[in-house]
């Protein structure tokens, strides 16, 4: 199994659409700090506006752990895309290409070669959100350093220097999760058609759609709500809570993965019964 | 030899919708064959094919390979099945070395890089294995096609239509290849095809099909040689022709007449027979094409088949 992973991730990494995730994450994360490098006393005193008569703030609240919680927020919606690239690309690209003849004619089982497919996806998951957390608080703490974080939720949290990485990395494998989720959904599209487009848009229609619905907070739509895996996707924030709702994130963290199983025990029963006609 | 037979089809049946593919097809591939696959465009062969390498399910029947039911012993006998399915695709990205290289490791064959540049050499590849398959000629893929059937020394090598998209020469190539993989090295070959002559120059046995179904099958050479021949002759003068023909034995053996052509069933020794009674009653003979009644059965089916 391990070298029908380590042959799929070959192979993922032999083509090109592979590097259009670490590309955007390599220039826009930079871009944003360097914006920030540059505008960041404003996006500060907008996040303490109202406070700043009645408190004073001292030592360094505008560091990499501020610009890393942003960028976390704004780029969580976006990477899902990036994600779908290629794990819409993993069953329907063997369909394009017709290389589905050659690949199950091998004395492999369809279950083995599915789920070495499916692993590597999720690899490829974890790796994209991995270099975000590399350039965001790696990048960003050779520029700005570390400091206290300031957090605005239902009221503002400072926590302290040394109560902040820790956060920052079950946030990230929060992330990776909701991440993995994504891939699985595109990789469960991406065995139903023979065009990597396909999946990429379904994915992507599934999870604007169930954004959408969740941020509607009326009647019908605000019942739906929890039902809805999105509704679950973004409570990395939760980590910046204080006190912590634990019960809360280990629950949308098993919704999570009960997902990403279902999506690929789906995707099993599909493929294994598949004729192969392309 | 370790097996009966190589490939045992029984009663094999499969529809596409409403569209019988294949219908209660039989047959049986013995060890040492190279067995040739006929039929016209759309026969069923490969899908048929798709069923011997498990791509698609059978609705009925049942299929045997190395005395083995296919279906609990997929794994096992695909380890000794190489098999090249329609038109060659690769990961064009990747180098032809490279492809071979992951397709024998995802075969679970452990193969070293000096075999699989000797299986490009058998191929004609040898120059061309560090190149990405996507600047390969259709010619090019094909030959790797047949690089990626042999990589894992298999016993029985499946070939559809192998030949398609290759230039005389490497037509010529192929056949050569299968006779030598047959002879040499003992492979059972079953080689799928839509051209008579290909199969009768290799083959030892076939089948034909149409329609999903066995029209005919046996060994070759009866099949071609003791069936009897169509014989095209072409006369002079049609009245005179058709009065001595009406008025000889030869007139039950007239399939059809147009013009100056006259169509016989003969058996080969009575061609040279009519020949000499044509020329004896002073009729110019301008040619005698033989045709075998197979071939043109053949010829017939191929051409539905592509209308």
């Amino acid at each position: 199994m391990i070298s029908l992973i380590g042959i799929e991730l070959y192979k993922i990494f032999k083509k090109w659409r592979t590097y259009i995730g670490f590309i955007a994450i390599g220039v826009l994360i930079p871009v944003i700090q360097v914006a920030m490098h540059f505008e960041g006393d404003g996006y500060l005193k907008m996040l303490t506006r109202g406070l700043s008569s009645a408190f004073e703030f001292t030592g360094n609240l505008f560091n990499c752990y501020l610009i890393a919680h942003l960028v976390l927020s704004v780029l969580v919606i976006h990477i899902p895309f990036l994600i779908t690239l290629v794990s819409g690309d993993l069953l329907a690209g063997e369909a394009t290409n017709g290389t589905y003849r050659i690949l199950l004619t091998r004395p492999v089982s369809r279950f083995r070669l599915i789920t070495a497919k499916y692993i590597a996806g999720l690899i490829y998951s974890n790796l994209l959100v991995a270099c975000l957390a590399f350039v965001s608080l790696g990048i960003g703490y050779l520029i700005f350093g570390a400091g206290e974080l300031i957090v605005v939720r239902d009221s503002i949290i400072i926590f302290a220097k040394d109560d902040i990485l820790w956060r920052f990395v079950l946030a990230y494998g929060y992330a990776a999760l909701s991440m993995m989720l994504v891939s699985s959904l595109a990789f469960m599209f991406s065995s139903l058609v023979e065009n990597s487009i396909g999946p990429i848009i379904s994915t992507m229609t599934v999870i604007i759609v169930f954004i959408i619905i969740s941020s509607i907070k009326i009647g019908f739509f605000e019942t739906l709500s929890p039902y809805l895996f999105t509704s679950h996707m973004n409570l990395w924030t939760s980590f910046f809570d204080d006190p912590i709702e634990w019960n809360k994130v280990i629950e949308s963290g098993a919704i999570l993965a009960a997902h990403c199983l279902f999506f690929y025990g789906v995707t099993l029963f599909i493929f294994t019964k598949k004729d192969i006609s392309s | 030899m370790k097996y009966e037979k190589v490939i045992e089809i029984e009663h094999l049946s499969k529809n596409f919708k409403n569209l019988k593919a294949v219908n209660n097809l039989c047959l049986n591939v013995f060890p040492g064959d190279v067995f040739g696959f006929l039929g016209p465009n759309g026969a069923g062969k490969s899908t048929t094919i798709r069923m011997l390498l498990t791509l698609i399910s059978p609705n009925e029947g049942t299929i045997k390979i190395f005395d083995k039911p296919l279906k609990q012993n997929r794994e096992t006998i695909l380890k000794k099945v190489g098999a090249i399915v329609e038109k060659p695709d690769f990961y064009g990205y990747l180098t032809a070395i490279k492809n071979l290289e992951i397709l024998a490791k995802i075969s679970g064959s452990d193969i070293t890089k000096k075999h699989l540049m000797e299986t490009l050499e058998i191929v004609g590849l040898e120059k061309r294995y560090n190149s990405k398959v996507k600047t390969f000629s259709f010619g090019m893929k094909q030959r790797l096609g047949i690089a990626q059937a042999l990589i894992h020394d298999p016993d029985l090598i499946i070939l559809d239509e192998p030949t398609t998209g290759l230039d005389p020469q490497g037509m010529k190539e192929i056949r050569e290849l299968i006779l030598l993989l047959s002879k040499e090295k003992g492979k059972t070959i079953f080689l799928s095809s839509h051209i008579l002559h290909e199969v009768e120059f290799v083959a030892n046995r076939m089948i034909i099909i149409d329609k999903g179904t066995t029209v005919v099958e046996g060994l070759v050479s009866d099949l071609l040689n003791s069936t009897a021949l169509k014989v095209t002759f072409e006369l002079d003068d049609p009245a005179k022709a058709t009065a001595l023909i009406n008025a000889s034995q030869w007139s039950g053996k007239l399939s059809s007449a147009a013009n100056e052509r006259f169509i016989f069933a003969l058996e080969r020794n009575e061609i040279s027979a009519l020949n000499k009674y044509f020329i004896e009653n002073g009729l110019a003979v301008s040619a005698v094409i033989p045709a075998r009644s197979l071939e043109e059965y053949f010829l017939n089916l191929t051409e539905k088949g592509d209308k």
